[in-house]
């Protein structure tokens, strides 16, 4: 076996600071009336403790499969098949119902693309906020004020009035602050944002974006980004992991992989972002061909089909996730020490 | 003269009913388009950008027809046709089309690929068999086997081609893109924009494009115009407006859109705020409350729009 040349997994976090959650191997299915779909195969990485990460990838990848199976939300009729998510000795991948009752809402929380659709429409946004501090002991007063404190935090104006406003009165961008407001509310290790500035103006995601990062820095907590807008990634991130067919191909620090990404997939998915083509141009680059069938996953490298740089190997032998030093890491035998063609 | 000339196009809005207004003794519209006026010649691409609210896709509406103007005058191959009966609108729409925001929204999902898009030239009484269905399919680069599939077993960029082919199945003089490449991945995304500029190359079909996506209006437009309020704020070539916006709002617009670069992160200019309602204009200068160089005068004077040298801004003090 060729993949026992210094390839297993270099963690990479070797040498740093113990990360938050650990994800080793995990494989999630979908089962289907044609056939289980392998949505997420065999994803080793990790979530660094108070650190943004990005998720990048285009629909389909398997980014958001990803997100839900760290917050205990995936779909019915998805099973993980294989691996673990450990965080703080607790296997998350195994929990049951009752345990991820425990958890969810106060050590992991989540902020949804859409904050229309997350809000309830028919309650105010006081009474939601005030719901979701169900465990926390203090009375009706008490937890007013932490409402208020928070929609403060999150620079709504003239917060103390807008406990007493339906979603429908708040414009998108003030929902949305709402929503961060309340995923913050518990003071959570972990926040999940899926897309949440996918629904927004390029103004306010830039307001959005700006928010994070400094709420973030303030409580600590640890941030997964998913996205597939590269420009916030680039702005909001501390670390990044490019998917692409329900594998994680690339992974490593922000500025390390944007300067210099080692997979082809990531090389092709950045010069297809025209806000990287400095010069006006007519004909904008696209990554020919399609996704692979998830139901059958190709042999070999999932990228092969559309890979430029595709040679004999890619067909027979799954590439492992090749350290490429300084923490980055890409899934391509091209950063093979073994292959001299890199 | 120009394939398409706008002066001084005016669209309201209901606000509400006339009787409660009247009772209210409030207003009952609103103008949700004031006074924007531009030329777009053959074989020209415009970009209409503005964030949600600004009125770009009010435009696209009214220039299709959809939406009666209130004032102004909009002038197609030198013709008015603001006040054009339903009788000259069917004549008209062979010569415009337009390509909606939804991709699989705006296809029917009861017809195949192939009724879908051969639907114009049947409702125009042209020949609409398999032939013009594999012509049309052709064009946006499906293959012919595609003429049998329903709008959901297409992906998003498929569905894209689709609404594509039929924007063009009567050989328009002018497309109205409507988000273009709203909700497709960035990898198809130049697919659709490729094929947008063959076509035009091909056959010099001028195209509207309305979005609120930079980075596409800077590759794919010759010139652009960006709305705030239901007016346009600046107007002039593309390559120039990012060279050195006028407007102080264009200039957070581009700032806005972050360079996927992680060295580059730097203080923008960010805007405080949000868009105000058009119901509830600020006094002055629209923009003022939100503008990082707002002086007194802009709460009180309203600024003209300025032309200068093939651009043109409205702002006191621009850039």
């Amino acid at each position: 076996m060729v993949s026992s040349v210094a390839t297993e997994p270099d963690r990479q976090s070797e040498g740093r600071a113990e990360p938050l959650v650990r994800i080793d191997g995990l494989s999630v299915d979908f089962a289907t009336p044609r056939g289980a779909i392998h949505a997420l195969r065999d994803i080793t990485l990790d979530v660094p403790r108070g650190k943004v990460l990005g998720l990048v990838g285009e629909s389909g990848c398997g980014k958001s499969t990803l997100a839900y199976s760290l917050i205990g939300l995936l779909a019915e009729n998805a099973r993980i098949a294989g691996g673990r998510i450990d965080m703080d000795g607790q296997n998350l991948a195994q929990l049951r119902p009752r345990e991820w009752r425990a958890l969810r809402g106060r050590r992991i929380s989540m902020i949804f693309q859409d904050p229309m659709t997350s809000l309830n429409p028919v309650t105010t946004i006081g009474r939601q906020m005030m719901d979701i501090q169900y465990r926390e002991k203090g009375g009706r007063a008490e937890k007013r004020a932490r409402a208020i404190e928070f929609l403060e935090q999150v620079q709504l104006p003239d917060a103390a009035s807008k406990l007493d406003a339906y979603p429908h009165q708040l414009s998108g961008g003030m929902r949305q602050r709402v929503c961060i407001a309340m995923a913050l509310l518990t003071r959570p290790d972990l926040l999940i944002a899926d897309e949440p500035t996918t629904a927004l103006d390029a103004t306010l995601e830039m307001q959005i974006v700006a928010l994070l990062r400094e709420l973030q820095e303030k409580f600590g907590c640890s941030v997964l980004f998913v996205s597939h807008h590269l420009g916030t990634v680039a702005e909001l991130c501390d670390e990044v992991a490019v998917m692409y067919a329900g594998e994680v191909v690339e992974r490593g620090d922000v500025a390390q992989v944007f300067r210099d990404p080692c997979h082809p997939y990531t090389q092709a998915l950045f010069e297809c972002d025209p806000a990287r083509i400095r010069e006006a141009t007519r004909r904008l680059p696209t990554i020919p061909g399609t996704l692979p069938d998830l139901r059958r996953p190709p042999k070999g490298c999932a990228f092969r089909a559309r890979c430029p740089k595709a040679f004999e190997r890619c067909e027979t032998e799954h590439p492992p996730l090749y350290d490429a030093g300084g923490g980055q890491a890409a899934r391509c035998h091209l950063n093979d020490p073994a292959e001299d063609r890199a | 003269m120009s394939l398409l000339e706008v002066e001084d196009l005016r669209i309201r809005y209901a606000r509400q009913g006339r009787l409660k207004a009247a009772l209210r003794r409030e207003p009952y519209d609103f103008e949700a388009v004031c006074g924007v006026s531009f030329t777009l010649g053959a074989g020209e691409t415009l970009g209409l950008v503005g964030e949600s609210g600004s009125g770009k896709s009010t435009i696209a509406r009214t220039l299709i027809g959809l939406k009666k103007s209130s004032a102004g005058s909009i002038r197609f191959e030198g013709a008015e046709i603001s006040d054009a009966s339903n009788r000259e609108w069917t004549r008209l729409r062979t010569d415009m089309s337009m390509m909606w925001q939804d991709p699989v929204g705006s296809l029917s999902p009861r017809l195949t690929v192939k009724s879908l898009v051969t639907e114009p030239l049947r409702i125009h009484g042209r020949p609409a068999g398999r032939d013009e269905a594999e012509r049309l399919l052709g064009l946006v680069g499906l293959p012919a086997e595609f003429a049998t599939r329903y709008p959901h077993q297409l992906s998003g960029g498929q569905a894209r081609r689709v609404g594509v082919a039929r924007a063009l199945a009567l050989d328009p003089k002018l497309l109205i893109a409507d988000e273009p490449t709203a909700g497709l991945d960035m990898s198809v995304q130049g697919e659709v924009l490729n094929l947008l500029a063959d076509v035009q190359a091909r056959s010099g079909v001028a195209i509207v494009i309305i979005t609120h996506n930079l980075n596409l209006v800077r590759h794919v437009t010759d010139k652009m115009a960006i709305m705030y309020l239901g007016r346009f704020v600046e107007q002039g070539p593309t390559d120039q407006v990012f060279a050195h916006p006028r407007h102080p709002y264009t200039k957070a617009l581009l700032e806005a859109n972050p360079e996927p670069d992680p060295e580059a992160r730097h203080d923008r200019v960010a805007l405080s705020g949000e868009v105000p309602s058009p119901i509830n204009r600020p006094s002055g200068c629209d923009f003022h409350p939100r503008c990082p160089w707002a002086r007194d005068t802009c709460a009180t004077t309203e600024p003209e729009w300025i032309e200068d040298s093939g651009r043109g801004y409205r702002c006191l003090y621009p850039l």
